[in-house]
């Protein structure tokens, strides 16, 4: 069932199970019996829990308050003459703070369960882990809400406690400080609490977001990438207009076309997909058909197969070939969807004006493209993606440019949007140039963020995931590992944040002896946010001959520009009538 | 090997064993008569209180508390009520019941923990009878009052008194009575002369035990065996009646020929048993009964007590401790006279081996022939532990181990532990511990209750030296026994603060997972505040400082060290707690020293508590987020007035934190407001909540051009903009007079193309065709080819000598157009220059321009696509 999760270098399959067990222990208890059928599933809402003949009701919460209040109105409606058993499981950690509110609501007494499920980082593919922590960004650079890194910095700590210490830790970014140091302290804390076990990981490296605010902002070109931007990918599904997907079949011409959202699921598992997923989108339709030459090829056996032994070997391969036969056809189906919207006019004038700007092309001026779309009210997030491109690109805006800017969308969009305005400006995406000279273009250079050879075929350097732009962040981690940080320093003194480096002892008898030719691996964790087109960098260098270095990601949360703007934004809701 | 068989009684087919623990290291003048005595299960201490029914006031009982073999734990004199029952709670606590019904409880070395009441119906009638009882929520208490009803409480540690129904018919005190645990629930089973009742919480059933001996007029005694799974009663006409305890099925009954009424009965059963058996006591009798006719006759010198264990009854005298039993399987097996079992053969071979006699080779031989090695090596395992004498254990493991030399393959860890268990066992048992623990009671009781007694009785070192032994994790192990030694040194109220927290830490410095803030938290129980502080101080985990700072009133140090655990529920925690605590005043200054805990505090406001929000940001002088706030309050509004009112309070507040740009914005945003509402009313046409934009297009559909034209100067809105939307909007009601017109109005800001789009996109060639010749040169290309004029497209490519631009055009040439023109554009193509040679750049800017262009080219094998020229 989580195939997925065995394919990389390091099983964390291991973290799944562990987390299945306690989820199980849970409900044991909660039912009092080893059977534990789930029913049904509800989405949280007010007023009265759907029915259902249960006995039993979880309620799956994240600790927020706001949620306390619906579980309380659901509680409060039940049907008193039939009363069930509540229970709660907070996800990822108990809060005081929740439980008070339920008890001021007077439900507190109500639930025969209170316990917590921690599940801080949920593995989402062989080498990526997530926290989900949608609003982790908006909370820790906005709000100097932390609640986010402390449970990533617990989450850490249930992954040392399953793969072993890690010996080095490096960081970049205020927020990495402060998970660091988290980590460090836990660590004292629960010495001798851990079993001995031999390091996985040999190195964690923690990026704030706000190290590199442009990666976001940029359009991912990759294919997994695309598909996110244009279809976001949720929970590692994606959801698809039916069309291309109908179901095309001899004599049945003019069926019914589907209406429903075709839902696909995206991971490793899929093997085509584990080999396109990283592509540019521009190597994608050469690797699609070379596969269905290949399956072609593989279903053309058959002629070729005569005696009985080779028939049935046929057979045998047959359920595999399917399956990739159908994966084809959905990739097919997925990239002709992209295609359609990568070869619009609209498209390739957007990226043009961003390889504009990351290149430094006329960051300082009023751009005519941005002007012209917000004449046509092209959508509010677009517009803000590219205004704060240009913002960082040029560390920060002229006055007279930045205030037209924000003039112009105030009054396009409503007046609303200021809110949203000054949040940007508070996160460092939007900001007046101060006196400071615009540093990015050495920033630019020193780390070769704009490759001007990119091969988009046959990529050899991870410029290839924006067509040309490096992401800063994967070029941090890829310097890290050789030569080391040391050779930026200037680099790393005029990104925000302090850079560290920490280390942790490991036991004597747990020092890993390497072989030689064997590579280290290395746990790259994404303080607020990390795109598909950055881990499929890393994957990237990972996969790179002679890198020596294999990565494994965590994150906050998997972002694009939009959700990550989205997730910014502050329109209070009109209450007019 | 006689000597071990020396204490064997036959009855029936089995044996029963009298082992003796120990003799009891006390000194009672009266040996145990007319005391009260209460001995825990699981060789746990013995309560004994002397003289306690003799009601002058003068003389005061003593209380004393014992080991199992008799040496004093504690002694003092009891100075409450009359104690009408002692009794042992599962964690080794002492419980007096008074005759009142107060329950006193004392631990074992005689510190009172706490008392609790029966309930008032209890202490006004008296209590008359009281059992003390385990169930699997812990212990219970159950009464009998003066009124002859049943108090009930399951549980003492969380006391919910039950009353139970009344028994009908009862005239006096019921002629015996026993608490059961069926199903889940305690229930009391009543013998009133010859009626058995059972009381539950809501009913009194009447019940009869099948086949009982019509002989009896009346039950006398009754018991429970341990597992509450049996009940055996006594009848006056002297037979014992054994069965189920739900009285579902009889297993046996035996006359004893004795009418007199007994002391004590108490089951003598084991896990595995082989039959049924009960022990009863009378003065200087005891019997044991089982399934035959026969029974097996103790003599007693002494008045003694029974306490009914897991695997048989220990019995206790002024003298002597001795230990009642069925002989275990295994043991039998190996010691039986002339028993040919495996083990007893692999006993006799290594006797044999040691003597250097070939017999052991015959011995071995003949077990190995049968395939029973392992099991003659298991036998031997076994019964070790279940031999008191570490002789006999060493000599039955020293044959255990013989025999495993000639087994390949035989797993290990069965002997390990065994020796392992018996070492510690044996240490337990020593008579200066006193816990005659056998290995079945062991491990059905486990270690961790094992290290929790030795802690109960301050037996630190030798916990520790368990755990050690044991390898157990240090969590659990020892660390758990060093902070129950820190927490009991800590109240020792002769040593100063500094002598024992430095001994405190010293001990525990390399100890894992201690837990400095429990044994901080008994400091500050017993008044040692600064003590508990400096404890304090050792604990790593902030967190768990918290609850005790805050307990201490030391709020500003549990908000730091709060905070410092990153861990933003427990700063919630405290900030809530502070603010119950605190006057508002008090309460802000203390959130302005804590930047991390106001900023959480003011996200709690925002979902929350928005006034306090507001009075926050006050306080700060943080004007510009007072500005946001109003915003954000105006948008909740119902009617304009009070929105605009919230948008000029954040004008003044903008003003106030110097943001002009905001201050301005928000003018602008009433400005339009006022002007929405005036034109809805005066227009009917719904307007407001629209932003500038949208109102304008609203007003340029509806032919309001005038109004249109008032807002755009009067918001300063950039021509660019206006063309575009007016643009669209004329196109939109296809008012093609009037775009004209608009055309002609002044230069078009931004260009004519756009003008050309418009109308092809709304399906007006010919309107668009007017427009392209006002196109500008760069964009010339472009509009023809949007009206579709290949013609004049590639004129106007061809003069520009564009050569992306020819290419444009080339490729929009079909077969069909004319093959002449291609040509001219072929031709053109060839001769245009090439880019950058005839050019010279002079700064960066230009220089990366021209490389952007390139590869813009470049990126186009794959996009497809170029962008043109923009405006």
């Amino acid at each position: 069932m989580a195939s997925h999760l065995f394919c990389g270098r390091v099983n964390l399959n291991i973290l799944r199970e562990a987390a299945r067990k306690d989820l199980r222990e849970f409900l044991d208890k909660c039912s009092g019996s080893k059977e534990h059928e789930v029913e049904k599933m509800f989405t949280l809402k007010g007023g009265r829990i759907p029915s259902a003949a249960v006995k039993n009701i979880v309620f799956f919460v994240r600790p927020r308050l706001e949620l306390m209040d619906i579980i309380a109105e659901n509680v409060a409606s039940e049907d008193k003459l039939h009363p069930r058993d509540f229970h709660i499981l907070f996800v990822p950690r108990r809060s005081l703070l929740c439980e008070q509110r339920l008890k001021e609501k007077g439900v507190l007494n109500s639930f025969t369960n209170i316990d917590e499920y921690i599940l801080d980082l949920i593995p989402y593919d062989g080498d990526l882990l997530s926290m989900e922590s949608e609003s982790s960004f908006r909370e820790c650079y906005l709000e100097s809400d932390q609640t986010s890194l402390y449970h990533a910095a617990k989450g850490l700590m249930t992954l040392q406690a399953l793969y072993g210490t890690i010996p080095q830790i490096f960081g970049k970014g205020e927020c990495a400080r402060h998970v660091a140091n988290m980590m460090l302290r836990m660590k004292r804390e629960f010495a001798g609490s851990h079993t001995q076990i031999l390091p996985v990981f040999d190195t964690l490296l923690l990026l704030d977001r706000n190290v590199d605010l442009l990666t976001p902002l940029a359009t991912q070109l990759t294919y997994e990438g695309l598909i996110d931007e244009i279809f976001s990918i949720t929970n590692g599904y994606v959801k698809l207009p039916p069309e291309k997907f109908a179901q095309k079949k001899q004599g049945e011409g003019g069926k019914d076309l589907p209406t429903e959202p075709k839902k696909l699921q995206l991971n490793s598992a899929e093997e085509l997909y584990a080999e396109i997923r990283d592509k540019n989108f521009n190597a994608v339709g050469a690797a699609l058909s070379k596969k269905a030459k290949v399956i072609s090829a593989a279903f053309e056996e058959r002629h070729n197969a005569k005696t009985v032994g080779e028939i049935k070997q046929f057979v045998s391969q047959l359920p595999h070939m399917q399956a990739a036969r159908s994966s084809l056809a959905n990739h097919t189906s997925i990239a002709e969807l992209i295609k359609d919207i990568t070869t619009s006019e609209d498209f390739f004038d957007s990226l043009t004006v961003e390889q504009e700007f990351m290149t430094g092309v006329d960051t300082d001026k009023v751009s005519t493209y941005i002007e012209d779309c917000v004449a046509q009210k092209d959508p509010l997030i677009k517009i803000l993606r590219l205004v704060c491109m240009q913002s960082v690109c040029n560390n920060g805006l002229k006055q007279k440019v930045l205030d037209f800017y924000k003039r112009e969308i105030l009054q396009t969009y409503g007046y609303k949007h200021i809110l949203t305005l000054k949040n940007l400006e508070k996160v460092g995406l939007l900001k007046p140039q101060s006196t400071m000279r615009n540093n990015y273009p050495t920033i630019r250079k020193t780390l070769k963020l704009w490759m001007e050879d990119t091969n988009e075929q046959n990529p050899n350097d991870i410029s290839y995931v924006y067509s040309g732009y490096a992401p800063l962040s994967v070029r941090l981690t890829q310097v890290l590992a050789r030569p080391g940080w040391r050779s930026i320093e200037e680099v790393l003194k005029m990104l925000p944040g302090p850079h560290f480096e920490e280390r942790q002892q490991v036991p004597t008898g747990l020092h890993k002896k390497r072989q030689p030719g064997e590579n280290r691996t290395t746990l790259v964790f994404f303080l607020g946010g990390v795109t598909y087109a950055e881990i499929a960098a890393l994957r990237f260098l990972s996969n790179m001959e002679d890198s020596g270095t294999e990565y494994i990601i965590a994150t906050t949360k998997l972002i694009n520009g939009t959700s990550w703007i989205k997730s910014l934004m502050d329109s209070p809701e009109e209450n007019l009538p | 090997m006689a000597f071990v068989t020396a204490n064997w009684n036959p009855l029936g087919e089995s044996f029963y064993r009298k082992i003796e623990l120990y003799e009891m290291g006390w000194n009672l003048k009266d040996g145990l008569r007319d005391c009260l005595v209460a001995a825990a299960p699981y060789g746990g201490p013995i309560a004994l209180l002397k003289a306690h029914n003799r009601r002058s006031p003068s003389a005061r009982p003593q209380l004393e508390i014992f080991s199992s073999s008799g040496l004093p734990l504690a002694s003092f004199p009891w100075k409450s009520g009359m104690v009408k029952q002692l009794g042992w709670t599962v964690s080794d606590d002492l419980l007096c019941v008074q005759e009142d019904g107060t329950v006193l409880v004392y631990d074992l070395l005689g510190g009172f923990k706490r008392h609790f009441s029966m309930g008032n119906e209890v202490s006004q009638s008296q209590v008359l009878e009281t059992k003390i009882f385990h169930s699997p929520y812990g212990t219970g208490v159950a009464i009998l009052t003066g009124a002859l009803r049943f108090t009930l409480a399951t549980n003492i540690d969380d006391i919910k008194l039950r009353r139970l129904p009344e028994v009908p018919g009862l005239q006096g005190a019921p002629s015996c009575w026993a608490v059961l645990t069926q199903d889940r629930q305690s229930k009391v089973l009543v013998a009133s002369g010859p009626h058995l009742f059972i009381l539950d919480n809501t009913a009194c059933t009447p019940v009869t035990p099948p086949g009982l001996s019509p002989q009896a007029s009346s039950i006398v005694h009754m018991c429970v065996s341990f597992s509450y799974k049996y009940l055996a009663l006594l009848t006056d006409s002297g037979h014992v009646w054994m069965g189920t305890s739900n009285l579902k099925e009889k297993l046996s009954e035996v006359d004893t020929k004795i009418k007199g009424s007994p002391k004590q009965m108490a089951w003598c059963r084991r896990p595995k048993s082989q039959q049924p058996s009960a022990v009863v006591m009378w003065d200087g009798l005891l019997l044991v009964v089982g399934e035959c006719k026969e029974t097996i006759q103790y003599h007693l010198e002494d008045d003694s007590i029974l306490v009914p264990e897991l695997d048989g009854v220990r019995i206790i005298s002024g003298t002597h401790h001795e230990l009642l039993q069925e002989v275990p399987g295994a043991c039998e097996e190996i010691f039986k006279i002339a028993s040919m079992a495996p083990g007893a053969l692999l006993l006799e071979a290594h006797k044999e081996y040691e003597k250097e006699s070939q017999k052991a080779d015959e011995y071995l031989r003949e077990i190995k022939e049968q395939s029973l090695l392992s099991e003659a090596v298991r036998q031997c395992v076994e019964a070790a532990g279940h031999e008191h004498e570490p002789e006999t254990q060493k000599t039955l493991l020293r044959a255990a181990s013989f025999g495993k030399c000639f087994l390949s393959n035989f797993p290990p860890e069965q002997f390990v532990s065994m020796c392992k268990d018996l070492r510690v066992l044996n240490a337990v048992r020593d008579y200066t511990v006193g816990i005659p623990l056998s290995h079945t009671q062991f491990k059905q009781m486990t270690l961790q209750v094992l290290i929790d007694r030795l802690v109960y009785r301050k037996l630190y070192l030798l916990a520790i030296e368990v755990c050690r032994y044991l390898k157990t994790p240090e969590y659990q192990g020892v660390s758990r026994v060093l902070k129950h030694w820190a927490c009991y040194k800590v109240q020792q109220k002769e040593e100063s603060d500094e002598v024992i927290a430095k001994a405190v830490s010293v001990k525990l410095a390399d100890a894992a997972g201690i837990s400095y803030s429990e044994i901080a938290t008994k400091a500050y129980e017993s008044g040692r505040t600064e003590l508990a502080i400096k404890l304090l101080e050792f604990e790593p985990r902030s967190g768990e400082q918290v609850p005790l700072l805050l307990k201490m009133k030391k709020s500003p140090l549990a908000l730091s060290k709060a905070i410092e655990s990153g861990d933003t529920d427990l700063v919630y925690t405290v900030v809530m707690y502070l603010k119950n605590e605190l006057n508002r005043g008090d309460f802000f200054m203390m959130l302005r020293n804590q930047p991390v805990a106001l900023s959480l505090y003011k996200q709690f406001c925002k979902h929350q508590e928005q006034e306090t929000l507001k009075d926050l940001f006050n306080q700060d002088d943080d004007h510009e987020e007072l500005g946001n706030f109003y915003v954000k309050a105006s948008y909740k509004e119902q009617r304009l007035e009070a929105r605009i009112a919230h948008l000029q309070s954040a004008v003044d507040e903008y003003y106030k934190a110097k943001n002009e740009f905001s201050a301005k914005t928000t003018e602008d945003e009433m400005r339009l407001l006022r002007f929405q509402r005036k034109l809805e009313e005066e227009k009917d046409e719904q307007l407001v909540g629209f932003s500038l934009q949208d109102t304008m297009t609203t007003l340029l559909s509806v032919g309001l051009h005038k109004h249109a034209e008032q807002l755009y100067k009067d918001f300063r809105m950039p021509d660019k903009r206006f063309w575009w939307l007016k643009l669209k909007a004329l196109a939109e009601k296809e008012d093609w007079e009037e775009l004209e017109k608009f055309s002609k109005s002044k230069k078009s800001p931004i260009g004519y193309l756009p003008f050309v789009e418009v109308c092809i996109k709304h399906h007006n060639k010919c309107e668009a065709r007017k427009y392209v010749a006002k196109v500008s040169p760069e964009q010339k290309v472009k509009a023809h080819l949007a009206v579709g004029d290949v013609e004049g497209a590639a004129e106007a490519a061809i003069e520009r000598r564009n050569e992306s631009e020819i290419s444009t055009v080339l490729s929009r040439c079909s077969a069909t157009t004319d093959h002449l023109l291609v040509e001219r554009l072929n031709r053109a193509k060839a001769t245009v220059p090439k880019k950058g040679s005839s050019i010279t750049f002079t700064d960066g800017t230009l220089q990366s321009r021209r490389l952007l262009q390139e590869q813009r080219s470049e990126r186009k094998r794959g996009y497809k696509l170029k962008r043109s020229c923009r405006p």
